[in-house]
This record gives C-alpha cells, structure tokens and sequence, in this order.
C-alpha cells in the first residue's frame, strides 16, 4: 500500500514520558473534583494500591497465556459442536421419545455452552491474543437472535464500563424491572416477577430487543440512521436464526413423513423450541444472579465521576455477586458464576477465573472488603425477593416515577441538560 | 473444487450451521478437510544454509493453486498462538505431486523465520491464504526475460526460474542473483544444475561479500552487469526481488533509461523494530487509509483520530475491546502496565496502547 502513503498526519508533538496515565473513562466536566466511591471502606491511597494490585494479577494471567488455554477454548469448541450434532439427529426421532428428548438436551447443552462459555467470552476478546479467525472477538457471531455487533456495544461497552451506575448502565433492570431501591418506581413494576417469568422464557428476544435501544432513540439520544442500522442487523439476525432452527430443519424433516407420520417436521420445529427456551432460561437466571441480589449495590453519576481505576475495580467488584459450584456447573455458565471476577478481568480467559479469584480474595480480606458470593439457590431466592419487594409501590413519593414530585424534579434536570446542550452549540 | 466441497460451500448447507460456517464443523472431523480456509500439512523441511530453510507444504482441497510469483500468508500456531508471515512461493508451479515450497531466511531476532528453521517439523498443520499478488509473469512470456534478486528475495524468481524451465520456455531468460556469498546462497546446486541443463537460460550469480576467483561480475548492482550480460532494459521484462537497496538502484537504473514499464518489483519488508526508544519516536503508520504519522506519545487511538482518522471506541480504558484490532507490526507499550508488546502480528487494544517507535496497525 505504500503508493498511497502521500499524506502527513497533523499531529501535535507531546512528551511521550507520560505514557502511563491511564485515559479516565467517566471524566466529568469538574475535573478537580474526585470520584467518591469506596470513600467509606479505603482512602485514596488505598485505592489507588488496590487498583495496581489487580492490575498486577491481570498481567501476571495474560503473560501466562498459552497451549493450555487455546487447548482448553477449542475443546469446548469441540465438545459443544458434538453435543449439536447429537442434538440436531436427536430431535429428528421424535417417534421415539427418549432419543427426542435427549436430541432436546443435547442441543440446549450446545446452545448454552455456545452462547456462554464460547460466545460471551470469545466476544469480549478473551482469546483474541491466539490469532485464530474462529476465536476473534471482532468476527465471531453467536447462535442467538441479538446480533453480536449491538450486543457488544450494550454489553462489553456500557455494561462493564458503567456497571451499576444508574442512567449509565441499562442493565439495570433492563429498563423493565425494578430491582434496585434508587430505580423509581412506575406502576407496571407492580408485574415485576410475572414478567421476569415471561422474559425468562424469551431471554434472547429480549437481549434482542434491548440491543436496538429504542429508548436511547426515543430519548433524543441516538440518531435515526444508527436506529435503523441497528433495526436492520437485528432484523437480519433473526432472519437467519429463525429460518435455521424455525423451517431450514423442520423442512429437512419432510422427506421422513413417508416412513414415519405427517407430524414430524412440527415436532422437530418444537424440538427447537423446547431446546431455546432451555437456554433461555439458564442464561436468563446466571444472568440474573450476576448483578441483581440484594447485596449488590448500584451508584449514582455523580459518585463515579472522574473515578481512577482503583475505584473502577472497585465499583466492579462491589456490583456483581457470584454463584459457587462444581467445575461442570461454572462451565455452563460460561464461568459467569464467577461474575466478580469477571468484571474485574473482563478479557482474560474465563478459565482462569477461579485462579485469580484466590487473589481476589487475599485482595478482599487485605481492605477489609465485601465479597458477594454464595449457592444458586440463595442467589436466585434474593433474586425473586427483590422483584416482589421493589414491584410494590414505595411509599416515599420520589421514589414513585409518576408522582408529581418525581416529574418535577426531572422537568428541572432536562431544562438544565437542554441550556447545557443550547450553551455547547452556541460556543 | 470438487462436487462435494462445492455442494457443502453451498448456501443451503450455510443456513443450517448459521451463524457458523461448515468448515467449523468438519474442523472437529479433521482440519484438511476445511471448504473455505486453505490449511496445508508440513511435508519436509529441507536446509537449505546455515541460516536459510525450504518449507514443503502439502496444501487442501481449498488451495487454488498460484502463479509463480506469488505469496501466500502463512499461519503456524506456537504455543496457542497463531504467528502470520508472508512468503513468497519458491517451488515450480508444473510440479505435480500436490506440493509447493517456500523458502525462508532466518532473521537474527525474527520469531517466525527462526522457528521455521529450526523447529517446524513434518506434519504440522499450516494456516495459509490463497496466493496473492501481481508480481507474476504474464500468460504470454516475451522472449528476453531478466529475473534479478538479492539475498533471500530470490525466492519469487526461483519459482519463475524453474516453472519456466519445466515448461520448456525457448525465449532467452537472464537470471541474475546476489548474495553476500555462496555459503549464504539459497538453491546453489539447484542453480549449478540448471544452467548446465536449460539451454535458454543465463546464469549469473555475484558474491558481494566473498567473490569467486573467476568470477564474470563483482560488486553490488551496477548497469554495467546489465551491459555485460547483454540485457537490454528497454526492451527487456525484468523482474527484481530483493533488499529495498537493491529494488531502489534498479529502479534509479531503469528510470534513468526510461524503462520504468519494463520493471516489476517486490519488496519483503521485514519489519524493524525499536524497544529502546525511550521518547515519541518513529513513525505511526495506519496502514488501510495510507496515512503515515510522526509518532507523538499518545495512545495509538488518540493519534488516529487526531490523524481525521474515526477508529471505533467504547470505554477508552481497555475494557471494552470495541477499540481493538490488528497490529501489522512494531512494539507497543501498554499505558496502564507498562508492558511492552512487538509480536508482529497481534490484536492490540488502541485505546491503551501507544508506540514505541515504528509501528503499523491495520485502520
Ligand atoms: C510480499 C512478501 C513476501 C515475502 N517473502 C519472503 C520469502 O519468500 N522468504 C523470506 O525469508 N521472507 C519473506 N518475506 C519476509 C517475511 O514475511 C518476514 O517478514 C520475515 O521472515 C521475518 O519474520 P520473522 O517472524 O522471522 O520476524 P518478526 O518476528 O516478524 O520480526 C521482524 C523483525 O523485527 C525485529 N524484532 C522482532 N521482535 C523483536 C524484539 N522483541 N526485539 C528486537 N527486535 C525484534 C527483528 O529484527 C526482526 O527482523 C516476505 C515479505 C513480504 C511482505
Ligand atoms: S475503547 Fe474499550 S477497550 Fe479500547
């Protein structure tokens, strides 16, 4: 390409000695103004050494990198591409019901370890250091009907970046639910718990639908050509999807009718069915469990404004709760039942999780800290009980969304981002 | 393509193993037998000097074939990670038993060309591209033909060389070589042999370093080699692979005459790299827009927009990897660890990366 290399980039000169301040990701317009988290549990300093201290177990991981993990990804690569090709033969027997409903299992199995343990984690770039087009983090696409570009945007950008921050990270709740005491309440939370059922069982519609952020859109917030684009690759996304698991393999089942019944193509359309909303249902709970128990706690903007990265592992480690269990459950959960560690170190191999969680811990009990951990039993109780305590109507009016009280107080804050916005354009 | 790989190609077949492909899963079967992506096995690693190595590789049903020419990327996975070099083909495009070669000089501090040479051994599975390029003969070769090549640049020409002798080409070809002596000299038997046995072609190699008592040519490349040889540049397809100083006075030769048209170059650029630039230094090069910046310190991310450049972002901390993608080459230092990284073919994260002297990213 060397014949186009004509033109000089305008480039200011600096010093390159302060090549290790890191760029603050939550840089307010007060820069002298220091973000408050943490403040009750350590000082600055001691933030500050926390922060090194796990950035040193972060490197220590990704110098360790090798055979072992690449040997580890493609095996489950494996093992997940057999438990398809089981599952997909399987469903085509449904005249014969133990081989059905072990071609369900099978390829629930493949899906859930497809979409967790390869896909969330490949998409986050946790194996991009092996090279390997099949594990780019840039590339890969999942077998679910949220379309890998948006899901990454929502995901790995605002969720871990702004985890827990209310009116940063829109995983908190959802923008459905109320699961968190800061969220105000509006009157449809009072079906919170029927309607985390529903969403439990379309959990991929719904990452779907979260990912074209209609509300970022409605909100004046995104513009109308980056709405559409992300309507588009939705819309393309569950094309394919649904035409693989909807009719590409029910049609492949035609053919058998002669020999079996006319039923069977519908069965293995159901087949299908069954084996998503197994999936669903297993991401939708990890998920849950990763940030929504009582323990865990949630900030405003203003704490984490100008924060360092101390407080950001802070924040992390403060804003996610794990779930313990055996090898092959954390697997399942594509090592998400190690959801602190993970928003610590989001982009080194989960298997690595575990190891690094005994750091995590000597860190934990070196600052006096909190660890949220516990069964996925408990973890999914606190889970439903925050649902049902937080779906009834506080009886604090500025916790109520609709009250008068509420309205005013955001009538107030969108004249003032409006006068900011008008003062920006102006200058 | 035969009738199978075409049929799993297909797009039926691809909307079933949406959103993988097939070869994603016949890789479970066995890498070779992989549609789209063109893997190859290890035959033999033959040495050719001390410090220089053929690699005979046994390619899939995928490869196309080349022209000779031509390169090919090439991936070997050492300790889980994939390492992409380029090389050119050195082997006869006639050859007929599904193999091809390429040959590869050990660069003192190079990762990949020293692991060739003294680890790469049979059987290994290879990551390659299709063949790419247009340093390539033309489909009708005229009948004065120059292949010139320096040091291991002699490799593209080699394949020109011996795929025209196989095909019994009767135009007068002049192949030209220089090394720094005949230990450091790929092929030399090879190249003995042929010129006893082509009758069309002229063999001349020069020693630069270590010149043989009778030899026709002495020194570094000069018109009057070209003279002495009888080689007409403007009338003469010439081809010339080498040192970028080499490829740089043949084209002040050929310029010079006025037969810049008859030349075709390649360029192997070996990547330098500087871990000991303490300072911003070097140049910043963003490789798919062909912009070129003085390195200012910044992360690389900082400089590409300053560059007008609109790389995609999210965080800006190296959380997100939204920033993330491919560094062609050059070391880069990591502004929260300090940790410096010059692998010449990795993903970097831009936002928390900046230069340490030369470096290419592909944006
Ligand atoms: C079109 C094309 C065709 C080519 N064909 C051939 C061919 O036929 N034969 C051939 O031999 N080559 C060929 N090359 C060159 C080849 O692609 C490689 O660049 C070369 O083999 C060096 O690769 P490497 O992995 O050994 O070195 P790399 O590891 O990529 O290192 C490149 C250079 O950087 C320096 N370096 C790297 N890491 C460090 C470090 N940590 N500290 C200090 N210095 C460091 C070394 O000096 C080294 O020489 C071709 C290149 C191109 C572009
Ligand atoms: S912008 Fe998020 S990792 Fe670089």
């Amino acid at each position: 390409m060397s014949h186009l290399r004509k033109r000089n980039a305008p480039i200011e000169p600096l010093s390159a000695s302060n090549h290790n301040a890191a760029p603050a990701p939550l840089v307010g317009e007060d820069t002298t103004k220091r973000a408050t988290i943490g403040l009750d549990l350590m000082t600055y300093e001691q933030l500050e050494d926390f922060g090194n201290e796990l950035d040193a177990v972060r490197q220590r991981v990704l110098d360790d990198l090798g055979q072992t993990d690449a040997d580890y990804i493609r095996r489950v690569i494996k093992v997940q591409r057999v438990f398809d090709v089981l599952g997909r033969v399987g469903i085509f027997f449904p005249f014969f019901l133990p081989v059905f409903i072990a071609g369900i299992v099978c390829l629930a199995v493949a899906k859930i370890l497809e979409n967790m343990e390869i896909g969330h984690n490949v998409m986050h770039g946790q194996y991009d250091w092996m090279n390997d087009p099949v594990v780019d983090g840039k590339k890969y696409e999942w077998d679910n009907v949220a379309p890998a570009q948006d899901w990454k945007h929502g995901h790995n950008y605002i969720h871990h970046t702004y985890t827990n921050i209310h009116g940063m990270d829109r995983d908190i709740g959802y923008n459905m639910f109320r699961i968190d005491e800061a969220q105000p309440w509006y009157p449809s939370h009072r079906v919170n718990l029927p309607l985390a059922f529903l969403l439990m069982l379309f959990f991929e519609w719904g990452v779907m639908y979260h990912g074209i952020e209609l509300d970022e859109y409605l909100g004046g917030r995104m513009s109308k050509s980056e709405f559409k684009a992300r309507k588009k690759r939705a819309w393309q996304k569950v094309r394919r999807q649904v035409v693989k698991d909807y009719v590409a393999f029910p049609v492949l089942a035609i053919p058998l009718i002669p020999f079996t019944a006319w039923w069977v193509p519908l069965a293995v359309l159901g087949g299908n069915v069954a084996a998503n909303i197994i999936r669903n249902i297993w991401t939708f709970i990890i998920i849950f469990c990763g940030h929504f128990p009582a323990e865990v706690e949630t900030f405003t903007e203003d704490e984490a404004q100008n924060e360092t990265r101390g407080q950001w592992y802070l924040r992390q480690l403060l804003g996610s709760a794990n779930i313990t269990g055996s090898r092959p459950f954390h697997v399942m959960t594509g090592n998400l039942s190690y959801q602190v560690e993970h928003h610590l170190f989001p982009d080194i191999p989960a298997r690595r999780y575990p190891e690094v969680a005994e750091d995590v811990h000597l860190l934990v009990e070196k600052y006096g800290l909190t660890y949220n951990t516990g069964r996925l039993s408990k973890q999914i109780g606190s889970v439903v009980r925050q649902l049902a305590v937080l779906g009834r109507k506080p009886s604090d009016p500025y916790k109520v969304g609709n009250s008068p009280e509420s309205k005013a107080l955001r009538r107030e804050k969108r004249e003032a981002e409006k006068a900011a916005r008008e003062a920006m354009a102006n200058a | 393509m035969g009738i199978v790989r075409k049929a799993l190609a297909s797009r039926p077949i691809a909307a079933l193993t949406s959103p993988h492909t097939i070869d994603h899963y016949l890789d479970q079967i066995h890498p070779m037998l992989a549609v789209k992506h063109v893997r190859a096995r290890v035959v033999e690693v033959v040495h050719e000097t001390g410090v220089a190595s053929t690699v005979v590789l046994r390619p899939n049903g995928a490869w196309r074939g080349f022209k000779p020419g031509q390169h090919v990327e090439f991936g070997v996975e050492v300790d889980g990670k994939r390492r992409v070099r380029v090389f050119s083909v050195s082997s006869s495009a006639r050859r007929k038993d599904g193999t091809f070669s390429v040959s590869v000089k050990a660069h003192p501090d190079g990762y990949v060309s020293q692991y060739l040479h003294h680890e790469l051994s049979p059987r290994t599975l290879i990551h390659l591209s299709q063949a790419d390029g247009d340093f390539v003969l033309p489909d009708v070769v005229p009948d004065d033909l120059l292949l010139l090549s320096g040091g291991s640049g002699i490799t593209p020409v080699m394949s020109m060389l011996r795929t025209l002798s196989e095909s019994g080409h009767t135009g007068r070809v002049t192949f030209l070589h220089y090394a720094r002596s005949r230990e450091d000299e790929m092929f030399s038997e090879e190249l003995d042999a042929l010129a006893a046995s082509y009758e069309f072609v002229r063999i001349v190699r020069v020693y630069t370093r270590e010149p043989e008592a009778d030899a026709e040519l002495a020194g570094r490349f000069d018109l009057v080699h070209l003279k002495h040889l009888e080689v007409d540049p403007t009338s003469t397809l010439s081809y010339v692979c080498g040192p970028a100083g080499l490829i740089a006075s043949v084209r002040d030769t050929y310029d010079e005459l006025g037969a810049a048209e008859q030349l075709h170059t390649e360029y192997f650029k070996v990547p330098t790299v500087d871990l000991d630039a303490e300072d911003a230094t070097g140049t910043l090069t963003f490789d798919d827009s062909g912009i070129d910046a003085a390195n200012s310190g910044a992360t690389i991310l900082e400089q590409a927009e300053a560059a007008g450049l609109t790389p995609e972002f999210g965080c800006r901390m190296g959380v997100c990897n939204t920033c993330a993608l491919k560094k062609n080459h050059g070391a880069v230092r990591h502004v929260i660890t300090g940790e410096v990284s010059a692998s010449t073919d990795e993903t970097v994260k831009i936002c928390v990366h900046v230069p340490v002297g030369d470096v290419n990213v592909a944006l």
